[in-house]
């Protein structure tokens, strides 16, 4: 099974072909947000760090900046830098142009200030984004596809509606060699022991309850308690009473493939097939770690609707709460909430999606990407200094 | 409309999830594989809300996916609504 999409010299595969504005730091996003806007075929996200940051921190942050320069559906980018950030604009750009991509940069203290910065910003776009229309799409292998799954405001139907379809979804595309991330840790939290059970190996088993003993430890020593922030007030409402049954729940939008692997927040699946990522369960920076990591696209379940979406990457949305979908058609996709009603089964639904899935690796529009929504966060493992 | 009043999800399970609202005094019909419950709603219960299946008692583990998803707080009757006033994690 092919699609058509974009094929980049370092053999990563596209669906999309933005340019891409990239801000280093916090300093930098308005400036970033002006250049995008005046260009067709820009994209851009608001970066909340790049400064202030120390070790890990710090490098976690200049890593994904770079990755996301890398991404295979970006034909060209624009760093905009301030000049003095901890993410040295100029490295950045070097390290992203390993990548094969053009790489222009702008800087802000270089140019005398905003207007200078701005005129120089949407030049190189121009000319990025006249190329990346001449570029053509080729026929690509389904086995080329890494889609991230994620889940936010969920309520029950989550968990025996939509995510049992996105779960099916991603064993078809698994069974056709490509590659689906599974993330959010604290969303395995009760539930570990089912995904650790399924995995590929005895390595992989161990990787999965590691990652989250090490989470559980972490917030026992900052002497926090998780039950404050998961399940969130909305999943409360709903119906969700404990994070065991959130996470049962979620656990489910991997589908029965074995888990290949356990990959740290933000980097690249070594393996086809289901792999495990290391993420928070704040969907944002969850989503960011994933598209870091080479997903082209993100299928997104929820219960109580969300309108998230990220400038990279087109997310698919689908709920499993019918109402939900009357109320938010603006912002849903697919309504699985038929197999609750009666109407259909997950395996109907769950082909519907991966026909989605393969539509939209073609070019087909979702609703997020269509409002242009391009929420950012990064996973910090540290704070601002 | 559901064609089916809640759904047991595995024949482990101490609860059912409401497919609509449900009333006080209502009797609900469920079946999971070869298991039938025939249960006398004691509490409203939200829609897409649990509902226990049969008594669970103080300190006993409440299953739904057939797994654990935490523990009794107090005497739970079968039809009452299952939710954090009388369920608590075992992971906090």
């Amino acid at each position: 099974m092919t699609f058509m999409g974009y094929q980049r010299s370092n053999g990563t595969v596209g669906i999309r072909n933005h340019v891409l504005i990239l801000p280093t730091v916090s300093c930098s996003t308005e400036t970033a947000r002006i250049i995008a806007g005046q260009v067709k075929g820009a994209v851009t996200f608001q970066n909340q760090q790049g400064c202030g940051q120390m070790g890990a921190d710090a490098k976690r942050t200049i890593d994904i900046l770079i990755a996301l320069g890398s991404h295979p559906n970006i034909s060209g980018v624009v760093v905009v830098g301030l000049g003095c950030e901890t993410a040295q604009p100029h490295k950045v750009a070097e390290e992203i142009a390993k990548s094969g991509k053009p790489v222009k940069t702008t800087v802000i203290q270089e140019e005398g200030g905003t207007l200078g910065a701005i005129t120089k910003g949407i030049r190189y776009a121009t000319e990025m984004a006249l190329a990346a229309s001449m570029e053509e799409k080729v026929p690509c292998d389904v086995s080329e596809l890494i889609v991230a799954l994620e889940c936010g405001g969920s309520d029950p139907t989550s968990g025996v509606a939509s995510n049992p379809s996105m779960g099916y979804a991603s064993d078809l595309l698994v069974a056709a060699g490509g590659t689906t991330i599974l993330s959010e840790t604290t969303e395995f939290i009760g539930a570990e022991h089912v995904l650790a059970a399924r995995a590929a190996d005895e390595e992989v088993a161990n990787d999965i309850m590691n990652i989250v003993h090490r989470l559980e430890k972490s917030t026992k020593e900052r002497g926090e308690d998780l039950r404050g922030g998961n399940p969130s007030p909305g999943n409360i409402a709903g119906g969700i009473t404990t994070i065991e049954e959130k996470s049962l729940g979620c656990i489910n939008k991997g589908g029965s493939s074995p888990a290949v692997e356990v990959v740290e927040y933000g980097e690249k699946p070594r393996r086809k097939g289901l792999v495990i990522m290391d993420s928070p369960g704040f969907d944002i920076d969850s989503i960011v770690g994933m598209v870091a990591g080479g997903a082209q696209m993100c299928v997104f379940t929820t219960g109580l609707g969300t309108p998230v979406g990220n400038g990279l990457v087109p997310v698919i949305k689908l709920t499993g709460n019918s109402m939900t979908y009357e109320k938010m058609k603006d912002n849903i996709d697919i309504n699985a909430g038929v197999i609750l009603d009666g109407g259909k089964t997950v395996e109907e639904v769950g082909q519907e999606v991966y026909d989605e899935m393969l539509r939209v690796a073609n070019g087909k529009t979702t609703k997020a990407e269509i409002f242009g929504f391009s929420e950012f966060g990064v996973w910090r493992c540290g704070t601002s200094v | 409309m559901p064609t089916v009043d809640a759904i047991v999800i595995s024949e482990k399970d101490s609860v059912a999830t409401a497919l609509r609202s449900i009333q006080t005094g209502e009797n609900i019909q469920l079946k999971v594989s070869d298991k039938s419950y025939e249960i006398v709603i004691l509490t409203d219960i939200p829609i897409f809300h649990k509902v226990a299946l049969h008594e669970i008692g103080q300190g006993e583990k409440i299953y739904k996916y057939g797994e654990v998803i935490g523990e009794a707080v107090s005497r739970i009757k079968a039809g009452e609504h299952v939710h954090s006033h009388n369920t608590v994690t075992l992971r906090g």
